[in-house]
């Protein structure tokens, strides 16, 4: 369908569907007339897209490659125009500036960004220049900014206490909060990526975003409310062990430290990997991949949230542990001592 | 007179490489490699439950990244003195094999062939096959468009492009095609590891993933799909387009030293009864040693690090941190592991070296049957070579395929038996201390971690390309990357696509490399440009 809508309309349609929705329905109005520019020079071509690395590994890219609909293959050769993407580009070194730079001056661009950006000097290098200068330069030139996976929405694991290398998410790092459609989670997934991009290029605006920089339509539900195992929350039936009985049940996994009643994303219906499967399916607890500060907020991954309003029933404060009611003090201690004792709190980001 | 040549970035390879050459009368002379992105995950990792390791060590690389759980896992189930049950090393074996197969088909047709095969040329072909003429033909509307996306800026046309049109022609139909194709082996590891990259499966203790007959059904299914592409698509285009490019044979030897820590695991859980076992060969002799983790040494004369680090084991080391400036002594974030003061090859064809000299029959027989069809029967030597990198990595992928048929087969026999345990109950010890030694597609990997107070006190990564990519050592001693590019010839500076090609016959993977080790976290902060 995605690849329908896109290869599907005429010039004058394109232009005609820009044209009228942008000037209601803009996210940010320093976006809006940029993006409307593009997309007039758009309709005559594939839209370009600009696709940096910074201090990531890859996952991202990875991750999309792995797309059905559209397949990498017609997305590379029949929706967008990828002008600049180092994994996967012919050309290298002076070859590959020369790309950049041609792509940059058009100003015509949608830069996606893989990978935080490190701000201590040395750190971060590409053809000898900083990654922070060249996020500057690049992203600034460009008419929309999308930050895919949780290292380029706030530096992700790599910015984890202590941040050896002082990483930022691009919002952050340059100055850009509002400004910036943020897609987090470890990898990002492919179908919501996607649909971001077609969105903008097909709606001619920016889709609503939370106050994250998020688009609702990805990152709007809870994957608590929309668990396939949540009825049995709902029951008080808990794994106790990984490969039990109760697993194969289909059993909550709460009590092994399911983060899912704190992440926001539509995991449980986009799912992955060509919808096969999704982390809960295989009986491991949501790393909560979907939110900010992860790597620090969530650990210990294996250890139950704290404060996670539990379903009264059969349940017994004996059984459930700490997380009965979240208004008590035994709760909101227990939760600080966890914090305390693993060393690694909210603190990392504040530096 | 020479020339330095710089060729940064490095496209299709993992993170962000640095190539610097100095080309002399046609050849080069000296090269060096730098990695220049730091990260810093041991400091990450310290003071953290140990069981988070291998869900935060998988983010080191996101080609790899089960590979790094595992090895995180084994390092860790060391540490915990706990064995997994025998369906938990099946499941973790067919999750690595998924990567594998899905990351030598990405390498080859996706990361590896532009340097083989001109786009441009294709389109002078003249295919008789209609499906030919569609790809044909969708290449040209692409090149008609103006748009040239990733193709633009290319070496087209260069003269050291040797493939007819009509065979570049199939080499681009197939690149569409091996899309797909390392989609489908990916999809294996979701299927068994909820996703991928990043799968989330295989704690210390076993696997959560419980198997059932309807998902092994269908993981079979798939695999059949992708054996039968790779029995008659991938292996026969290695064949048709390795004889074009046959002088590679005899370009990029490197160090002449091949490490394997062997990979997919055995029933009787010994690395040198895994499909591809360990060992080492030291100075290109037929030979293969034992080696052992603790043999490791790390130098760090050319890195961005203190002095004080140099000339520690993993285990024992010592690590500050300081960038200088991009120069000839000082050039990298990379560290200078050696064994036995060598430095080591690692990947592929350091594994199928070790199995091969090992004896393993069905490695022989295919290593020997891709010799003679290339006319070099009796000729294992010119596997040290970028064609013998080339064509480790597609009979690996061979291997792995046929092997995780077998491990399915297994899996299926043990439920049918009633076994159907898939996790063991473990605990973090109070102390301890652990080494998981496996391999990632890109070459041998090493995980150690020290337990204290239930806690990570220490953890580091040895990793493939800190191998392949390293700097010189202590003595001067070029690292195994950096050695093969000594003597490429190289036909025009400013389009180096000789070096491209070295460069990646060893699938570099930067993101990986780039560590430091025994960090001292206070010490992070206050190190700043000189």
């Amino acid at each position: 369908m995605l690849t329908k809508r896109g290869s599907g309309l005429s010039r004058r349609e394109f232009v005609q569907l820009a044209g009228g929705t942008l000037a209601a329905l803009g996210m940010s109005g320093a976006l809006t007339p940029k993006l409307a520019r593009a997309l007039t020079k758009a309709a005559a071509g594939r839209p370009k897209v600009v696709w940096l690395h910074f201090a990531s590994d890859t996952g991202c890219t990875e991750s999309l490659i792995k797309s059905d609909h559209p397949s990498a293959g017609e997305l590379v050769l029949d929706i967008l125009s990828v002008d600049y993407h180092e994994s996967i580009m012919a050309a290298a070194g002076k070859q590959a500036d020369e790309v950049l730079a041609k792509a940059v001056a058009g100003k015509d661009y949608i830069c996606v960004v893989e990978g935080g950006i490190p701000t201590v000097p040395g750190h971060g290098m590409i053809g000898g220049r900083e990654m922070l200068e060249i996020a500057k330069e690049v992203c600034g030139s460009a008419v929309a900014v999308v930050a895919i996976g949780s290292c380029a929405v706030d530096g992700g694991v790599p910015a984890a206490k202590p941040n050896p290398s002082r990483i930022l998410g691009v919002d952050q790092a340059l100055n850009m909060k509002g400004k910036v459609i943020n897609l987090p989670c470890c990898p990002v997934n492919p179908e919501w990526l996607i649909g971001t991009v077609v969105y903008i290029t097909t709606m001619g605006k920016v889709p609503e975003l939370d106050g994250k920089g998020r688009p609702k339509m990805f990152y709007g539900r809870k994957i608590h409310d929309n668990c396939p195992r949540r009825t049995h929350f709902d029951g008080g039936r808990f794994v106790e062990q990984f490969g039990s009985k109760e697993e194969a049940e289909g059993y909550c996994l709460y009590k092994l430290g399911c983060k899912g009643p704190e992440a926001w994303s539509e995991c449980p219906k986009s799912r992955w990997n060509s919808k096969e499967s999704w982390c809960i399916e295989i009986g491991s607890p949501c790393l909560g991949c979907s939110e900010n500060n992860w790597t620090d907020h969530f650990a210990p991954f294996y250890s139950k949230l704290a404060d996670v309003a539990l379903p009264y029933g059969d349940l017994t404060a004996d059984k459930i542990g700490i997380g009965l009611a979240v208004a008590t003090g035994a709760a909101i201690a227990g939760h600080a001592v966890l914090k305390a004792v693993k060393g690694k709190g909210d603190e990392a980001k504040k530096e | 007179m020479a020339k330095r040549v710089v060729i940064d970035p490095i496209p299709r390879i993992e993170g962000h490489l640095r190539i610097e050459v100095e080309v002399e009368n046609g050849k080069v002379k000296d090269a060096w490699s730098s990695g220049t992105l730091f990260r810093g995950f041991e400091i990450i990792l310290q003071g953290r439950d140990p069981r988070d390791a291998w869900f935060i060590t998988q983010r080191i690389c996101g080609v790899c990244p089960v590979s790094h759980g595992h090895t995180s896992t084994l390092g860790l189930e060391n540490a915990f003195n706990v064995t997994p049950p025998d369906n938990a090393r099946i499941v973790r074996n067919l999750i690595e094999g998924g990567q594998f197969v899905h990351s030598h088909i990405l390498w080859f047709y996706h990361l590896n062939a532009l340097d083989y095969v001109d786009v441009v040329s294709a389109l002078s072909a003249k295919p008789k096959e209609k499906s030919l003429q569609l790809v044909q033909d969708k290449i040209r509307k692409f090149v008609g468009s103006g748009q040239l996306g990733p193709f633009a800026n290319g070496y087209w046309g260069h003269p050291e492009y040797k493939l007819p049109p009509d065979l570049n022609l199939l080499a681009v139909a197939h690149y569409l095609e091996a899309l797909e194709v390392q989609k489908e082996a990916s999809t294996i590891v979701a299927q068994l590891g909820g996703k991928m990259p990043m799968h989330m499966s295989t704690p210390p203790g076993g696997t959560t993933f419980i198997p059932t007959v309807e998902v092994m059904d269908n993981v079979i299914w798939r695999l059949k799909k992708i054996q039968q592409w790779v029995d008659t698509v991938f292996l026969p285009d290695v064949l048709a387009i390795a004889p074009y490019y046959i002088k590679y044979a005899g370009i990029g030897k490197g160090v002449g030293n091949y490490l394997s820590w062997g990979v997919f695991e055995d029933a009787s859980f010994d690395p040198k009864k895994r499909l591809l076992p360990r060992g080492a060969i030291f100075g290109g002799k037929l030979a293969v040693a034992d080696v052992d983790g603790k043999e490791v040494t790390e130098y760090v004369d050319h890195s961005w690090f203190t002095a004080e680090c140099g000339n520690k084991s993993p285990m024992e080391g010592k690590t500050e941190p300081k960038f200088t400036k991009m120069g000839d002594t000082k050039y990298t974030w990379l560290k200078a592991p050696r064994i036995k003061e060598q430095p080591m090859e690692v990947g592929a064809l350091s594994r199928v070296l070790v199995a091969y000299v090992s004896g393993n029959a069905k490695v022989k027989s295919m290593v020997d049957g891709t010799l003679a069809a290339l006319g070099q029967a009796g000729h294992p030597e010119v596997l040290l070579s970028v064609l013998g990198r080339i064509a480790a990595r597609v009979l690996e992928t061979k291997l792995v395929i046929d092997g995780m048929l077998d491990w399915c087969d297994e899996l299926l026999a043990n439920l049918k038996a009633g076994k159907t345990q898939v996790y063991v109950e473990n605990k973090v010890p109070d102390k301890g201390q652990g080494i998981g030694l496996w391999e990632a597609p890109r070459g041998a990997l090493a995980h150690y971690n020290v337990i204290e107070g239930h806690r990570l006190k220490n953890y580091q990564c040895v990793v493939p390309t800190t191998w392949n990519a390293s700097p010189r050592d202590h003595k001067g001693v070029r690292g195994p990357l950096e050695e093969a590019l000594v003597g490429t010839p190289v036909s025009n500076p400013d389009k180096p696509l000789e070096v491209l090609r070295v460069v990646h016959s060893f699938d570099p993977c930067i993101a990986c490399a780039v560590h430091i080790i025994h960090p001292v976290t206070n010490e992070v902060k206050a190190f700043r440009v000189v």
